[in-house]
């Protein structure tokens, strides 16, 4: 099925990219277009413009070590999950890639644009929440950085501006060979999380100094499973803290999400379930 | 832009299958639709309107993409392959191409081409993939005839043939 009728450009740079968009509030960014484009085919979404940035070499790029990572917004996930310096310091990454949609999603879909679609069932959502990660975003009036807590607002929304541009995400330092892992289950039919647990933990002999959880597919969007978080910071990570911080996973995370799938209550079972996997998987 | 007034069009040029092919087309128009219709490769198949089934899939500059998500706009300069382009010149079968012949890997064929360019994109990045990693890389690609077994064995044909 064809979209509505648009205007195509594509700038070459970030700075012209972001000339367009302010000068058509209704025009719109399109990087892979794996969200945007099944939207507009659907006819759910019908921009005048849009303002193609594929291919600026600026959004381009990743360069990681165990001092952090710098990724370029554009990064599709296969980019993500060929890069050996990236997989070395931060192997969830490559790992939820993996678990992306099906090759084809791989080949087009980009982080940037994962991270400011903010689907709800979005895998890469919760790993940046788990990994600490931070966003640049450029605007009109020059570049901002925007810690992934403060992201995230709600249902495919974020605190970014119309008109604002991710470039980057950055990767702490204080994550980089952390015990991480991310455990999804998967929507038959279409790929996406039904629940996803991602969880990053920095451990001195056997004892947990910090843990950083993210859940998706079942809150209404991304979000920490700070109470599970606590329950393990200064904790020998045993089978049974890791139990207990499991049972924890949902409290904070408001009204879940239900549907002809999975109901609330199971997608709630789902995310004690899969963080307790999780966690094992990275610590013991 | 409503859809009466004058459709806005840009020019793009695109090598398929090894040729060169320019035209203009409004950037609308899907990458499936533009091998299909201008340049009439019909062995790209759309077998849905949901970005699901894989019936489409092309190859990119070498990375498998479902066609049906891809404008033409944003394939432009790019080199794509179709199921027509995978044979050799001389006619002669790529191996996933004789893999699905030697173990009938298709009952009706509407899902066929999207599975061989999958299954040789794979073959690309990996040449010997174990059968749980072909079952995993056939997610996007939907068949509701064969069960998938026989798909599976024609991309180990496939697979077996390069040492
Ligand atoms: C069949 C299928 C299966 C999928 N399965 C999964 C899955 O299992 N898990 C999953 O997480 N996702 C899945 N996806 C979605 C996929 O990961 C998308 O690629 C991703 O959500 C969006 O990235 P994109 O680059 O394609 O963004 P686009 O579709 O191009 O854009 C999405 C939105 O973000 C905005 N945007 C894009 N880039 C930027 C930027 N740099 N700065 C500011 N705004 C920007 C756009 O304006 C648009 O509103 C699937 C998609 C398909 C088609
Ligand atoms: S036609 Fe492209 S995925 Fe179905
Ligand atoms: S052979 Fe009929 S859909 Fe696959």
């Amino acid at each position: 099925m064809y979209p509505e009728q648009f205007e195509y450009q594509r700038p070459s740079s970030v700075s012209e990219a972001i000339g367009l968009l302010t000068a058509n509030p209704d025009a719109k960014i399109i990087a892979g277009g794996h969200s945007l484009l099944p939207a507009m085919k659907m006819r759910l979404a019908a921009p005048a413009a849009l303002v193609d940035i594929a291919r600026i070499p600026e959004l381009k790029g990743i360069s990681a070590s165990g001092d952090g990572a710098t990724i370029g917004a554009g990064a599709t996930y296969r980019e993500l999950m060929d890069d050996a310096a990236l997989a070395a310091a931060y192997p969830v990454v490559a790992e939820t890639c993996d678990k992306v949609g099906d090759p084809a999603v791989r080949s087009r879909g980009t982080l940037g644009g994962s991270l400011a679609h903010v689907d709800p069932a979005a895998d890469l959502t919760a790993v940046m929440l788990a990994l600490g990660a931070s966003v640049t975003a450029t605007g009109p009036n020059g570049a901002r950085t925007i810690g992934i807590d403060d992201l995230f607002v709600g249902l495919l929304t974020t605190t970014l501006e119309p008109d604002e541009i991710i470039t980057s995400i950055s990767l702490p330092a204080s994550s980089a060979g952390t015990k991480q892992a991310y455990e999804k289950h998967s929507h038959p039919a279409s790929g996406y999380a039904v629940a996803g647990v991602a969880v990053a933990l920095q451990v001195d002999g056997t004892t947990c100094t910090s843990a950083r959880i993210g859940v998706t597919g079942a809150p209404e969007y991304a979000m920490r499973a700070t109470a599970a978080e606590d329950a393990l910071v200064g904790k020998e990570l045993t089978a049974e803290t890791i139990a207990a911080a499991a049972e924890k996973a949902t409290e904070g995370l408001g009204e879940l999400n239900g549907d002809v799938y999975a109901s609330a209550e199971y997608r709630a079972h789902l995310v004690k379930v899969l963080t307790r996997r999780a966690l094992t998987r990275a610590a013991l | 832009m409503s859809a009466t007034a004058s459709a806005p069009v840009t020019a793009i040029s695109m090598t398929v299958n090894g040729k060169e092919h320019s035209a203009e087309v409004e950037p609308r128009t899907l990458l499936v639709h533009f091998l299909r219709d201008a340049l009439g490769l019909t062995g790209t198949h759309i077998g849905c309107d949901t970005s699901s089934c894989g019936a489409c899939v092309v190859h990119l500059d070498g990375d498998p993409v479902k066609s049906c998500t891809v404008l033409a706009v944003q394939a432009d300069g790019a080199s794509i392959t179709t199921i027509e382009g995978l044979a050799g010149e001389d006619g002669s079968l790529h191996p996933v191409q004789e893999g699905f012949w030697e173990k009938h890997g298709l009952q009706c064929g509407y899902c066929t081409p999207g599975m061989i360019m999958t299954g040789a994109a794979l073959l690309e990045r990996n040449p010997h993939p174990t059968e749980e990693q072909i079952r995993h890389e056939l997610e996007g690609n939907l068949c509701r005839c064969t069960g998938y077994q026989n798909i599976v064995r024609a991309i180990q044909f496939a697979a077996e043939q390069s040492s």
